[in-house]
């Protein structure tokens, strides 16, 4: 029998959630010592669980756990940046992500790290040296409260060497020589702010591609996008939205032209418009959306949800899930159309991830 | 040997390590390395590139406010304190 596992990644630890028919959850944690925890996932290779953390008194590291969150093991050897490279400072680490046999690891300041030992020891892959805008998106002016420097590594599934990356509020890139070399991939999108630079300066909050890898979708600081040719172009697709500002989104995983997603205030506020929880679908790739909030709470919900606060599973009818960063976690396994919410009460969630396990 | 003494965020992070141990070491810093010897990691957890100690990293040489280059005598006490800050 199949088993969906959620990790729950809070500000005050990693949480894991089971079940064998998406009904009844089991809820195990908190782990990871109770740090906070910036993204979550399971490499299905390995079966390694590991988590991005970043305690306030005792550093960041990267946890693992071999045996689904039972037990665990942290490192941060190799999780730095050299002396004198401009000051680069290592805050935290906000992404995990195995790449084909390597774990790969964004940090803020901005930067790129790599293990090949399954998370044990960690080496400096790439700052971005010498690219266009590296010196605005590492300078603390330009930077938002809670900087996430590197926020977001997506992976090809086929192609090893390629997978993009998102340098928060500044640019998604791509790389097709495993990280040597990089190119922007913004064309299209919309900015409404004065831009230094032609090709850098984009506020990519979340990239979800459909499993072609062709199709993307991707919620921006001002607006949703679509690609069909794998971030090269991106072409607006806002219209019929609440709002044009958002975090999470997910693409359905076998239908490229179904996508979801959670219009948020643009204020600073950053909750559901409204005060009232809904989450939007599109069925035709954007050309029209559908909102839906049976199961969600429609009166007095302030609540946000984060970047990586999102997840569809691969099953035949997807589970979706979503969780708040005032800790509430909501579930749907009809295509977002009804939802209950699941767990408990949490900590702020910043990050969910799913995965079917046997 | 100087007497160290760890905060109750540390053990749990690295098995085996007791909240107070006996070191040979003739500065902070030193006693440092010598836990990083026997629990790989510690150092990190402490201490911040530079070096210098994390910002909620505390030390305390024999009851005062100390830092990394902080001498040890034989039988000093070092009280190393996580700040009681954040929520």
């Amino acid at each position: 029998m199949s088993n969906s596992m959620l990790l729950v990644g809070t500000r005050k630890g990693l949480f894991v959630l089971e079940s064998d028919d998406r009904r009844d959850w089991s809820v195990r944690g908190p782990y990871c010592e109770s740090w906070p925890i910036y993204h979550a996932v399971l490499d299905r290779d390995s079966g390694t669980v590991f988590a991005a953390a970043a305690s306030e008194w005792l550093g960041s590291a990267i946890w693992r756990s071999d045996d689904l969150g039972e037990t665990w093991e942290h490192s941060s050897e190799g999780l730095g940046y050299p002396e004198g490279d401009n000051g680069l400072k290592l805050s935290k680490v906000s992404h995990v992500m195995p790449v084909h046999g390597r774990l790969l690891v964004g940090a803020e300041s901005a930067g790129l790290f790599e293990s090949t030992d399954g998370g044990k020891t960690f080496s400096l892959l790439t700052t971005f040296e010498g690219m266009e805008g590296r010196e605005a998106w590492n300078d603390p002016a330009q930077q938002p409260p809670g900087h996430l420097g590197l926020s977001a590594i997506i992976p090809h599934p086929d192609e090893p060497g390629r997978f993009w990356v998102v340098i928060q509020g500044f640019s998604l890139f791509e790389t097709n020589d495993g990280g040597q070399t990089w190119e922007p991939r913004n064309k299209g999108l919309r900015r409404d702010w004065p831009a230094d630079y032609e090709e850098i300066g984009f506020c990519v909050h979340k990239v979800a591609p459909a499993a072609d890898f062709e199709r993307m979708f991707q919620q921006n600081h001002v607006g949703m996008h679509r690609s069909d040719d794998g971030g090269k172009t991106w072409t607006e697709i806002t219209e019929g939205l609440p709002t044009e500002f958002g975090f999470a989104a997910a693409t359905h995983p076998h239908d490229r032209d179904t996508f979801f997603v959670i219009p948020l205030d643009p204020g600073h506020g950053r909750t559901m418009p409204d005060g009232k929880a809904a989450v939007w679908r599109t069925r035709d790739a954007g050309s029209s959306w559908q909102r839906f909030d049976q199961g969600l709470p429609t009166k007095n919900a302030y609540v946000g949800v984060l970047r990586d606060g999102m997840a569809i599973d691969k099953q035949d009818e997807p589970g979706l899930y979503f969780g708040t960063s005032t800790g509430q976690l909501f579930a749907s396994t009809d295509d977002g159309e009804r939802w209950s919410q699941i767990g408990g009460l949490f900590p702020g969630i910043t990050s969910v991830t799913v995965a079917t396990v046997e | 040997m100087a007497q160290l003494h760890l905060p109750p965020v540390l053990p749990p992070l690295f098995p085996g390590l007791p909240r107070e141990l006996e070191v040979e070491a003739a500065t902070v810093n030193e006693a440092i390395d010598r836990l990083n010897e026997r629990w790989p990691g510690v150092r990190d957890r402490l201490v911040q590139p530079g070096p210098e100690l994390r910002p909620h990293i505390n030390v305390y040489v024999d009851r005062e406010r100390g830092g990394l280059d902080s001498s040890l005598e034989p039988a000093s006490r070092v009280d190393v304190i996580a700040a009681i800050s954040g929520g």
